[in-house]
């Protein structure tokens, strides 16, 4: 068990991304909402994605610790809600950013914000697809060997490494590199 | 020292799960244990590796399986850190003699003197069925327990 897990389930089109569907680097992110090491993680992936450009495809996965963040749960099922009215990485941006005020008021607040209908969006938080597609990202992520949040995958395989902006970088450029060159 | 491997029978043990409690690892025969060595309550990564299991159990008991964590903190320590934690799982007592259990599975770390962050799985007979020793510092995830499990569940159907 020396080689990094990889990732179990691979990137379909039920996930939500960012960046061009056929990007020569896939970047998934197992997290949750409420886990402070995702809120630092956030701006970082931002910044990554912005330094990549159209080379970098970004994924994010639910992987609420309910037990730790009592409501995480509830804001990753609040982030799917707003995907159904095509809202996901709007809302996603909106929980961390605000990640201090998950609360249930707090988030109809952000849904009004986004402009979202506020009905469908409960509809969706009590439905059980929604808390079926939020487990089956916990289950996959366990079973690709998430041990905690944030984890990162990168084309595939566990990133173990530092995820500080510099490092983190660096080590993307270095697979992308070595794409390229296999290409 | 090496730990337990694959094909052992499971040394049976009992140790305090609470003041006035004790369990005993034969009290789960016909059901899938999965043992948890770990060095402290408190430290960060067994925290994060324990809140995890406390995560992943309804997908640990699908598989008939039972979680055990086990390390040499006092009793008063585990219920203090088990109740903050809220672990719905037992975490056993290896106080006195200290680390006598994590011996006996070749889990203990002399030196520090905690036990290795080590896992067991053992089947319905007591036999142990995959076993793995993570680096001290590294939280091992759950994805070799499942594994584990769901090959002892296939087994068990054919």
């Amino acid at each position: 068990m020396s080689t990094s897990p990889k990732l179990k389930i691979p990137v379909s089109k039920e996930d939500h991304f960012q960046g061009p569907d056929k990007a020569p680097l896939v970047l998934v992110e197992y997290g949750d909402y409420q886990c402070p090491h995702c809120g630092r993680a956030y701006p970082i992936v931002k910044r990554v994605q912005k330094a990549l450009g159209d080379k970098i495809k970004f994924v994010f996965r639910n992987f609420p610790l309910s037990e730790v963040h009592p409501d995480a749960l509830n804001a990753a099922k609040v982030a799917e809600g707003a995907a159904l009215q095509g809202k996901f990485w709007e809302m996603h941006d909106l929980l961390f950013e605000n990640q201090e005020s998950l609360d249930v008021q707090s988030l109809a607040r952000y849904s009004d914000q986004l402009g979202l209908d506020g009905e469908e969006l409960n509809e969706a938080v009590a439905a059980p697809e929604v808390e079926e597609k939020v487990s089956m990202d916990f289950e996959g992520g366990v079973r690709s060997g998430v041990n905690g949040t944030p984890t990162f995958f990168v084309n595939g395989a566990r990133y173990d490494g530092d995820w500080s902006y510099g490092p983190f970088l660096k080590s993307l450029e270095a697979v992308l590199a070595h794409e390229e060159s296999e290409d | 020292m090496a730990i337990l491997k694959e094909g052992t029978m499971a040394p049976n043990f009992t140790l305090p799960s609470t003041p006035d409690q004790k369990v005993s690892l034969s009290e789960f025969r016909g059901k899938n244990v999965v043992l948890v060595f770990y060095p402290a309550d408190w430290s960060p990564v067994c925290g994060d590796q324990l809140a995890l299991y406390n995560e992943v159990l309804p997908m640990i008991k699908k598989h008939q399986a039972e979680v055990i964590g086990i390390s040499v903190d006092g009793i008063w320590c585990h219920l203090e850190f088990s109740k903050e934690r809220k672990y719905r799982f037992p975490l056993l007592t290896d106080f006195e003699p200290k680390g006598h259990v994590a011996r006996l599975y070749g889990a203990y770390r002399e030196m520090e003197g905690t036990s290795e962050r080590a896992l067991f799985v053992i089947d319905g007979e007591g036999v142990i069925r995959w076993s793995y020793l993570s680096p001290v510092g590294v939280n091992p995830g759950a994805d070799g327990i499942l594994d584990a499990l769901e090959k002892l569940s296939k087994k068990e159907k054919t």
